[in-house]
């Protein structure tokens, strides 16, 4: 199926992406994401001490701040800060600090479209950045359903308005292992293929839905192999000078 | 009692302490085991079947005072939703659509976790998912609350409110919200003499002609209901209660409209992966619960009538 878009990429097509790792001198972690014109800005503090209110002390918590390019937080942000605080929350290790917060400070740098994506892989990054004990990482990519049934992905904020629907699909990155592949698969399905989170807007039918995830999927292997391939570990010059 | 203790395998269960004890210091010192030993036995410490929603009811009507209203209970959880009709003049982008205000709200009186002051944390969460499935299943045309081009529509300020916050929460706002758009009744206006738009009173009905004659109820496009089922390990659990959401941590909501779209399909984080057999697992679970919810809307609907 043929659909032009604007900027000229194929439907697969990602944005050209860039991270940087370490972008801030106080934050005990940070790294920026850009996808195209969005670009995401991420701090981590942590693992400081003792736990919010009504959260488990057991288990190390997470809080998200969403600082937004303009204006006040207001509804969106907080459902952002929410959807980012849970999927953070299952890719971390949470039982190695117990009675710890760790701040995740997300700042909008500018928005031009699959914002919530790209604030994920942000965090993802600067997570990694701070040293704080991950599971895997996770890879987050926009599929959006044009009229007509096709699918691109990564739309811009031009694109995302004019579509008849759009997901969000967040997926844990492979895991490179000694161990034979079968013993991490669950039911036939490799562990990448499971969507942590998924957040949806726009009606579409079902199997538009099962094809968003299959184009997720492929994309979100392209993604973790640039996510990997930036965190890591930087050459022994740079290390030492910033020990 | 007796059979419990032994399906919970107590080590020391022949010791003469009371058995209810025993079950009951189990289940709060070993919730995840608690409810494992159950889902073994594929119940749930309520007595339902796992794939079993909770009991729902809706009820019409439920504010004399508001426009539409609707008291909606799925098991303990209970949704209140009033809808206010307000004459507003439309904004210059679109002077010919009305505009809806979706707002959710949890008192403290909903749940020991909200405290006075305090906004609940969920809060501002479901009022966004709420106005953001509403909005993108397109079920209201916006032209349809236009009064006068560009001069006059409908401003509707729909409010959910919480009185018992038992788990599955947007389940029940949804379908609160939906059961009270369905029932909405919009009041007949006038024209003055000035040319501004009046409410009409009853009084005043037989003097003037009302300018929204046909126009006095919405037409839903279709019918959105929505289902929460909570992945654990292969288990899939329907309609959690707000012990269950706090214990097993992977929420999966998914709205479907009648015609069998799918509207949102909302899973924020949790430790369980939702892998391609799960997800078509819960579509099909959500397709027998909206055939159940929308026979339970009809008969509400025909009660009032």
């Amino acid at each position: 199926m043929e659909i032009n878009r604007p900027d000229g990429r194929t439907p697969n097509q990602l944005r050209p992406l860039a991270c940087s790792r370490s972008v801030l001198h106080r934050a005990h972690g940070s790294a920026s994401w850009a996808q195209g014109e969005t670009k995401v800005l991420a701090a981590v503090y942590g693992p400081k001490a003792g736990t919010k209110k009504n959260e488990n002390p057991e288990k190390a918590s997470i809080e998200v701040i969403w600082k937004p390019k303009t204006g006040q937080i207001g509804k969106a942000e907080r459902e952002s800060e929410m959807i980012l605080k849970k999927t953070l929350e299952s890719i971390c290790i949470r039982t190695i600090y117990p009675n710890t917060t760790t701040s995740i400070i997300v700042q909008v740098v500018h928005d031009d479209g699959a914002l919530l994506p790209c604030a994920i892989n942000a965090a993802c990054a600067a997570l990694v950045d701070a040293g704080i004990p991950l599971k895997h990482l996770a890879v987050a990519v926009c599929c959006s359903v044009t009229d007509s049934g096709g699918i691109i992905l990564d739309p811009t904020k031009h694109e995302e308005e004019n579509m008849k629907a759009f997901a969000y699909l967040v997926f844990p990155n492979a895991i490179v292992t000694v161990l034979p592949e079968r013993s991490l698969q669950v039911s036939g399905e490799s562990i990448a293929h499971g969507i942590i989170t998924s957040v949806t807007q726009g009606a579409m039918s079902v199997d538009d839905y099962l094809h968003c995830l299959d184009r997720g999927r492929a994309a979100s292997a392209r993604l973790s192999e640039f996510l990997r391939k930036n965190i890591e570990p930087k050459p022994t010059s740079e290390a030492s000078k910033a020990g | 009692m007796e059979k419990i203790k032994k399906r919970m395998g107590l080590p020391n269960a022949s010791e003469d302490l009371s058995s209810e004890m025993e079950v009951d210091a189990f289940r709060r010192l070993f919730p995840l085991r608690y409810f494992e030993r159950h889902l073994a036995e594929s119940i749930r410490p309520d007595g339902r079947p796992l794939m079993k929603a909770r009991e729902t009811s809706i009820f019409l009507g439920a504010v004399a005072s508001a426009n539409g209203s609707a008291l909606v209970k799925i098991g303990s959880t209970t949704m209140l939703t009033a809808i206010k009709m307000e004459v507003m003049t439309p904004s210059l982008e679109s002077p010919d659509e009305g505009c809806i205000a979706i707002d959710f709200h949890m008192p403290p009186i909903c749940s020991p976790i909200v405290r006075p002051g305090r906004p609940a944390e969920a809060s501002p969460v479901v009022s966004k998912q709420l106005s953001d499935t509403i909005s993108s299943s397109k079920m209201i045309d916006l032209k349809e609350l236009s009064l006068v081009s560009g001069k006059a529509a409908w401003m509707a300020y729909l409010d959910v409110y919480c009185l018992d916050a038992d788990g599955a929460l947007f389940d029940a706002a949804l379908l609160s919200a939906v059961a009270a758009l369905s029932h909405l009744q919009i009041p007949a206006v006038a024209m003055n003499d000035d040319g501004r738009i009046i409410i009409m009173s009853d009084e005043e009905g037989q003097k003037q002609e009302p300018v929204n004659k046909e126009k006095r109820k919405l037409t839903l496009k279709s019918i959105l209901f929505s289902l929460t089922c909570i992945l654990h390990k292969n288990y899939i659990l329907v309609d959690p209660t707000s012990e269950e959401e706090s214990i097993m941590e992977t929420h999966v909501t998914i709205v479907l409209d009648t015609s069998g779209q799918l509207i949102s399909f909302y899973k924020p984080g949790g430790s369980v992966l939702a892998y391609t057999a799960a997800i078509q697992d819960c579509v099909a679970i959500s397709r027998q619960r909206v055939q159940e919810l929308k026979s339970i809307l009809e008969n509400s609907a025909m009660e009032v009538e």
